[in-house]
């Protein structure tokens, strides 16, 4: 239905083509949280995956000593801007899920201060997230949810739980905090799954 | 581009633009089909250039309620792509692409609760707070309701009509009106604790404008005994 907008020319029409449909680059980093910022000491921190066979809980001593990955990657905000070429450092889920059985589908990310976000367990795994601690080489800020973040680039970024403090597996793909308040239950920023 | 997504796209007509402040136009669309919204929802705007370049924002709704009329106010970012089209080149009759309402977390529905409903706006923040003030006027919902609004001068409020109604503490950052107690300067701590309800009165408190305010006064709130879990936050940022 789209038509043109009456005297409107727009300022780059050279599209990168790692942005999305409906997408704008930013050379910043918008913020967009839900309620106050939590503030969580690594003393304090915990990280723990729990399936319907047991829970495994890793302290951030332990968390820093598995396996970390260097990531970059472009990220996609549904509210229409992109960063593009970030980089990360963190640990991947596939790390995280070894040893670890379920006959669960789905995960539901928990964070400090109560955020949540569902997300397919298969698109957690085979190099697809992780749990961030740096972004371009200094510790994960508190606003950008430090000390650590879920990242899950190939969805939109509400998906990313910054804060999170767990991962729980579930039998179906039960709606998070904003899939319950009109964003898309899987949100690819590709097919634009903005909102229901 | 196709896809499930753009058959929620329609067609709002500008019926009225005015200039709200030196920077920012208010902005009346007739939406074709819209079915009404609550309370601090927003909308996505698409531009579409003749070569078919799209630019798609996301913008807070200034009124609420059933029916087919959305109010808009925009401030112009300076280095905007879309906010300066919108306050500068837009005129009534244009048509624009509208997608929503959107949000169902940053709202107030009437509902005459117990707890009172502090508003806290930065800027252009205010936006969806005057959809709340409206809103809770138009039904003459009982629950007490507060506002506070940080904004640069008296030239730059939002909505006045709006706001002379309401029980309003203003914070001036760069010049205050004449004869204004208290000199021009940035929220504190100590205005912000002598502005809202208490901790102690628990209420629900919606707080919206750029990332640094919204941030600094959230921290600060926690700080003084309110509960996280009361504090609904909105922040624009990016351009």
């Amino acid at each position: 239905m789209s038509f043109i907008t009456r005297g409107f020319s727009g300022r780059s029409h050279d599209r990168d083509p790692r942005l999305p449909p409906g997408q704008t680059e930013v050379s910043d980093w918008p913020v967009l949280s839900a309620g106050p910022t939590p503030r969580v000491d690594t003393e304090e921190w915990e990280f723990s995956i729990r399936t319907e066979n047991g829970a495994h809980t890793w302290t951030w001593d332990q968390f820093m000593a598995l396996k970390i990955d260097d990531v970059s990657t472009d990220i996609h905000c549904v509210t229409h801007w992109s960063k593009l070429g970030t980089s990360w450092r963190g640990v991947s889920i596939d790390t995280l899920f070894e040893g670890i059985e379920t006959s669960h589908d789905f995960v539901m990310a928990h964070s400090y201060g109560g955020y949540t976000t569902n997300v397919p367990l298969d698109e957690l795994l085979n190099g697809q997230a992780w749990i961030a601690f740096e972004f371009d080489g200094e510790p994960l800020e508190a606003e950008h949810g430090g000390p650590a973040r879920l990242i899950v680039p190939h969805l939109y970024f509400w998906k990313s739980a910054k804060w999170v403090r767990g991962l729980v597996t579930m039998p179906n793909d039960d709606p998070g905090f904003w899939e319950q308040s009109g964003y898309h239950i899987h949100g690819d920023p590709w097919k634009e799954e903005r909102y229901w | 581009m196709s896809g499930p997504a753009d058959t929620a796209w329609r067609v709002g007509s500008v019926s009225r633009i005015s200039k709200e402040t030196p920077s920012a136009a208010r902005i009346v669309l007739d939406v074709d089909g819209w079915p009404g919204n609550d309370a601090g929802q927003h909308l996505d705007i698409r531009l579409t250039a003749p070569d078919g370049y799209t630019a798609t924002r996301s913008y807070s709704i200034a009124s609420a309620g059933p029916g087919m009329v959305v109010d808009l106010a925009v401030d112009k970012l300076p280095d905007g792509e879309v906010s300066p089209f919108l306050v500068d080149d837009v005129m009534a009759g244009d048509k624009l692409e509208v997608h929503g309402p959107l949000g169902g977390w940053f709202v107030w529905r009437p509902d005459a609760a117990s707890s009172p409903v502090q508003l806290i706006g930065g800027g252009s923040g205010v936006v969806p707070l005057i959809a709340m003030l409206r809103s809770h006027h138009d039904t003459a919902d009982a629950t007490p309701f507060r506002l506070l609004y940080s904004l640069r001068t008296p030239e730059d409020t939002f909505f006045p009509e709006v706001l002379k109604d309401a029980d309003v503490d203003y914070v001036y950052t760069r010049r205050a009106p004449d004869g204004w107690p208290t000199p021009a300067g940035r929220l504190t701590k100590d205005v912000l604790a002598a502005s809202v309800f208490a901790a102690a009165e628990k209420p629900r408190v919606f707080l919206c404008g750029s990332t640094g305010f919204v941030e600094t006064v959230a921290a600060w709130l926690v700080e003084l005994g309110h509960d996280p879990r009361m504090i609904r936050t909105e922040r624009f940022g990016g351009t």
